[in-house]
């Protein structure tokens, strides 16, 4: 009795101490600086893993969606007894609460909480009416995937999934059964090259017929603005015109006989539900048997749809084909803008270091270019419409192009006020950057130039700016990877969803600044959500992300190359 | 009696050269004279009342503790104080008879005809031959044999041709601090000024390199007329036919090397060449 208390004070006393000793030893860790490296160490693991993590997410989700996807064939064999095929590929999979399954008409067992369903892109849409149908999986029985399962990419109505029954010439058949395949790959090849000659024939020869008809057209509304007919002139334009027409009914003529050949092709399929449907082959882009591929098949198809994808011009309102149009677009309006903003952000910040007397005035300046930078997009983009689209542009369209009124020339968005636009939003970027690299150019070599005789413009373009270049660099690549992903303005300024020609081509003046673009970050967004089939269009939405951050990197990766290049040139003195 | 009359000196007297001795101000025709020469920053006064004539092809040494003015006073001589803010400066300094600080003078022609070199190297983040070529590019000078001549002449009459004739296009700032230093007199030489004005060019640098560059002044002296600012008293002793002590803005003593460090006037004078100083 006498030894209980005197044992629970001994091991109060223990606890104490062993309280003292962890904290003498947390203290001790806690110097040794060892938890701030862990803090350190943990940011920098979780910014690595979320620029990872959204990388890999992004490419998987886009990249997957080239590869040539198995087609299935099954039974859908409904509780109330009804049983219908369905041929299609495997797109989605998710578990849903059978109340919301109920909710939808579909009869359940009271006991099922919860049911797996499949997205199935069944495609045919001209048939079928939808290209993509939920099946609940414990329904779908007796899956196959038969080799001779033919998946055919169009022009229009996006895919078509069924089995060749026959190949027709002039509506005669000249192939069945398994011969049939073979017959179509040559004849889908004949009908490739032959869309190939239209395309270029309507697109490029009488685009460029027609873009010069309305040079002309302008032309003689320019003679007859001025009021002094020249009757030479006129002549000379009637002359042209008539030159231009023969050539069109020429290329018309070739039309015709082409858009004939092409018809004379068809193939005849069965979809599913056992429905015999006639493809016309001059719609075809790509037939294949994706069941029956072999990887070397599948990823020769992979390669070629990626280059499709980065090469071609978009079909079917942007859901299918390529985006070239919005790659190129995206890289001629960041070229444009640096081509705006580097000498106008350079020589402001030349004016602002070098020559204004620094006081109150030149730091109110800095403080406002400063604030610039924070300024929102869209703000930009609502200046850009008022000030270049409508005031500026609207003085050149009634000073420089008077002939084309009321259409507008310049007094429309545009390239080259998307360009401006965005010059304007990075300008602080590159005067910042600049003005940096001003100041860290030692007061030594400039003293050095002076010293021999140079004027202070001498020394600034012989010396202080080329040492200064690598600080301009850096601000344009700031400036570029602010440009290229930002969307808001350009929707203001010159971004269209579909742009029916490149702001470069081969009618002079070759360059058409006036001209509206495409640009890869309105393209997703477009596509992902004013698609008529969002369904179809999810897959680009994620490529053409990919593809953004890429473009992104390559034009960063090459303005930081040059960068380094001078920085090797111009090192500072090191001392 | 005798260690009074002579101070006790903190440098070896016979480093003054024997040609050198009892030269005499007087007589030596005047390349640059400044008159009532007054320098203010702001409201501080930097050079007060400086009265001075620099002869002709002699090479001049000022000395004094640090912010004496030494500085200031050689920056005076091709208007490299007119980069400061807040500058002021009153008086005349006369090149060859003209007032350089006249309204009509053209700056950058008079620093054409008034080098400098500078106390840390600054060789241009160039070649070696564009270091050197700058000043006659900058002139318009671009024929390519001229240039070729004149490089190869001022690398040679900075010592320095030898160093870096196989290696002319090569980066100026991979050379050592000895041969940057080398370099930025060549490039001063090659627009062949009057007058060379040299901001302790010595000081940021190694016994060895140091010792090069005092040749060369040596060699220069005939035909430019040298001003060199410095703290080493030794060097100074070295190089220069007449020494200008410096102290708080203040011309104290202005002679013959000879006479300033063997028989100076003034106390202060004595004081620090003596180490007493302080």
């Amino acid at each position: 009795m006498q030894t209980e208390p005197m044992n629970s004070v001994e091991a109060a006393a223990e606890a104490t101490r062993r309280q003292v000793r962890i904290a003498s030893r947390l203290s001790a860790w806690a110097a040794s600086g060892s938890p701030w490296v862990w803090l350190n160490a943990a940011a920098i693991a979780t910014s690595l893993i979320a620029v990872v993590g959204l990388l890999v997410f992004i490419a998987a989700h886009g990249l997957g969606h080239f590869w040539p996807k198995a087609i299935m064939e099954a039974i859908y064999a409904q509780p109330d007894g009804t049983r219908s095929q369905i041929i299609g590929e495997f797109q989605g999979h998710e578990v849903v609460p059978a109340e919301r399954l109920r909710g939808t008409g579909i009869m359940l067992p009271p006991e099922v909480t919860t049911a797996a369903r499949s997205l199935i892109k069944v495609g045919n849409r001209d048939a079928l009416g939808f290209d993509f149908r939920w099946v609940l999986d414990d329904w779908l029985v007796d899956t196959r995937y038969p080799e001779d399962l033919v998946a055919i990419e169009r022009r229009e109505w996006g895919n078509f999934f069924g089995y060749l029954r026959s190949v027709e010439e002039n509506g005669t058949t000249i192939a069945t059964g398994p011969a049939a395949w073979e017959v179509l790959q040559a004849r889908v090849q004949r009908a490739q090259a032959l869309a190939a000659q239209i395309r270029r024939i309507e697109k490029d020869e009488i685009g460029s017929i027609n873009y010069r008809m309305e040079r002309l057209r302008l032309a003689e509304r320019r003679i007859e603005l001025q009021g002094t007919p020249d009757v030479t002139e006129q002549a000379d334009i009637a002359a042209e015109r008539a030159a231009l027409n023969s050539e069109y009914q020429n290329l018309q003529g070739r039309l015709t006989a082409l858009h004939e050949a092409i018809a004379r092709d068809s193939l005849t399929a069965e979809i599913m539900g056992n429905r015999s449907v006639a493809v016309p082959l001059s719609s075809v882009v790509r037939a294949y048997q994706p069941n029956a591929m072999s990887l070397f098949d599948k990823v020769g198809f992979y390669v070629s749809k990626i280059w499709e994808f980065v090469s071609a011009e978009p079909r079917e309102a942007n859901t299918e084909g390529g985006i070239f149009p919005a790659i190129f677009g995206t890289v001629m309006m960041v070229m444009l803008m640096s081509v705006f903003v580097t000498p106008f952000g350079v020589v402001a910040a030349v004016y602002l270091r070098e020559y204004a007397r620094q006081g109150p005035l030149t730091r109110l300046i800095r403080i406002a270019v400063n604030n610039l930078a924070g300024v929102p997009s869209i703000v930009y983009g609502v200046f850009g419409l008022g000030f270049f689209v409508y005031f500026l542009g609207g003085s050149i369209d009634r000073l420089f192009f008077t002939e084309a009124l009321p259409t507008p020339t310049f007094g429309t968005s545009g390239i080259l006020w998307a360009s401006l636009t965005l010059a304007i939003l990075t300008v602080p970027v590159v005067i910042v950057a600049t003005e940096e690299g001003l100041a860290r150019v030692p007061r030594a070599v400039r003293e050095g130039s002076l010293a021999l005789g140079a004027t202070k413009a001498e020394t600034l373009w012989r010396t202080v700016l080329p040492m200064a270049s690598p600080a301009m660099m850096t601000g344009l690549i700031l400036a570029v990877a602010r440009a290229a992903g930002e969307v808001a303005p350009l929707m203001l300024v010159g971004v269209v969803k579909l742009a029916p020609s490149l702001p470069l081509d081969g009618d002079a003046p070759f360059l058409h600044l006036d001209r509206k673009f495409m640009h890869l970050g309105f393209h997703i967004y477009d596509v992902g959500f004013q698609s008529p089939n969002v369904e179809a269009a999810r897959p680009l939405v994620y490529a053409t992300a990919l593809l953004l951050v890429v473009i992104i990197i390559l034009l960063n990766l090459s303005a930081i190359a040059i960068r380094n290049r001078l920085r090797e040139k111009y090192r500072a003195l090191d001392h | 009696m005798n260690q009074n009359s002579t101070p006790t000196h903190a440098i070896d007297l016979s480093a003054i050269k024997r040609d050198r001795r009892h030269r005499d101000l007087a007589s030596e025709d005047v390349c640059l004279e400044v008159k009532n020469l007054d320098l203010y920053y702001g409201n501080k006064q930097a050079l007060k009342r400086i009265n001075m004539t620099i002869p002709r092809q002699r090479v001049s040494a000022f000395i004094g503790p640090s912010g004496c003015g030494k500085s200031t006073l050689l920056r005076c001589f091709n208007r490299m104080n007119d980069l400061v803010d807040g500058v002021r400066i009153d008086g005349t300094i006369e090149l060859d008879g003209v007032n350089i600080y006249d309204r009509q003078v053209n700056v950058s022609s008079l620093r054409r005809r008034v080098g400098m070199v500078f106390q840390k190297p600054n060789p241009f983040p160039k070649s070696i031959y564009e270091n050197v070529a700058y000043g006659l590019r900058i002139q318009g000078i671009n024929s390519r044999r001229t240039l070729d001549e004149v490089v190869k002449k001022a690398l040679k009459c900075a010592a320095l041709w030898d160093e870096v004739k196989d290696r002319l296009h090569d980066n100026a700032l991979g050379l050592s601090g000895g041969q940057q230093q080398r370099l930025v007199i060549a490039r001063a030489i090659a627009i062949e000024p009057e007058v060379l004005l040299l901001d302790e060019p010595a000081s940021a640098l190694d016994p060895i390199s140091t010792l090069k560059i005092e040749e060369l002044i040596y060699e220069l002296k005939d035909r430019y007329t040298i001003v060199i600012v410095t703290h080493n008293m030794q060097q100074a002793a070295r190089v220069s036919d007449y020494t200008a002590f410096m102290y708080m803005g203040e011309l104290v003593e202005y002679a013959d090397t000879d006479t300033i460090f063997t028989n100076p006037r003034r106390k202060q004078t004595e004081d620090y060449i003596t180490g007493r100083y302080g």
